[in-house]
């Protein structure tokens, strides 16, 4: 037994020695382009609306974001986010797009668990804890602008 | 010529800040929502430092699509509703900001939910 875990101990240093750097740079390139292109959809989409008579910037980027998400959830539901989310990895992850994913993919995984603590439920395994992350931050920051804002 | 530099500076930064994340993910093997969780803190506090609104006006969707972009509008969003409510402002801004991306991902993600099952259980 204890052959066997130094043998694996050696043999998890060799994958580290080798593996990572030819992988980071593979990882990166795919992450890079992956993302940008998804970049770039975002900005295509808010442009087209831009076209749209009596449009305004900010609801043209609420526009955007809504229909990203919206591409992003139904992605997943057919099955083809996953492929991307394998090839491209962060960049996947980090657009909008990767937000509504991980909403669809734990809802759908835990469906047999029921609608109200299986889907309704796991939809928010990602989105809870992005939402009371990013809502207290913003108040702790806005609270900070505000006291400062007095003097 | 205007447009094509555009879609570069979008396609560059955007694609930066996922290869970052990529590094991130490797080096530390941080799970998914904690890094979406840690991008969305990150944009409130690059937004609260006045640095996210010139990065988001030079790289548009390139800074706004990441999740980042995320809380970039929570902050902007307090900071509207500071200056139209006072001290109530900050609580109600940021969500008031983002409605729209929050309730489209709840319901489109509940829909989707609804409709497809699992394609790995198959």
């Amino acid at each position: 037994m204890n052959r066997m875990t130094e043998e694996q101990k050696r043999y998890n240093e060799y994958v580290e020695e080798k593996a990572p750097k030819s992988h980071i740079v593979q990882d990166c390139i795919r992450a890079f382009w992956v993302g940008g292109v998804i970049c770039c959809v975002g900005q295509l989409i808010s442009q087209l609306l831009m076209l749209i008579p009596d449009m305004i910037e900010e609801n043209a980027l609420n526009w955007s974001s809504v229909i990203l998400v919206f591409l992003g959830a139904l992605l997943t539901g057919v099955g083809l986010y996953s492929y991307i989310g394998k090839y491209a990895g962060a960049g996947s992850i980090v657009p909008i797009t990767g937000f509504s994913n991980s909403i669809v993919a734990s809802a759908i995984e835990f469906k047999q668990e029921g609608l109200v603590m299986g889907v309704g439920s796991k939809l928010f395994t990602v989105a809870g804890p992005v939402l009371v992350y990013g809502i207290s931050a913003s108040i702790i920051a806005g609270l900070i602008y505000y006291i400062v804002g007095l003097f | 010529m205007d447009i094509f530099l555009t879609y570069l500076k979008v396609f560059a930064v955007g694609g930066l800040i996922c290869a970052i994340c990529q590094i991130i993910i490797d080096k530390t093997k941080l799970t998914p929502s904690r890094i979406l969780v840690g991008l969305v803190t990150l944009g409130v506090i690059l937004s609260a430092m006045g640095i996210y609104k010139p990065f988001a006006e030079f790289a548009q969707a390139g800074a706004t699509v990441p999740l980042m972009g995320f809380g970039h509008s929570l902050f902007q969003g307090v900071l509207k509703g500071i200056k139209e409510k006072g001290l109530l402002g900050i609580l109600t801004g940021g969500v008031t900001a983002t409605a729209a991306g929050i309730a489209a991902a709840v319901f489109f993600g509940y829909i989707n939910a609804l409709i497809f099952s699992s394609k790995s259980k198959k």
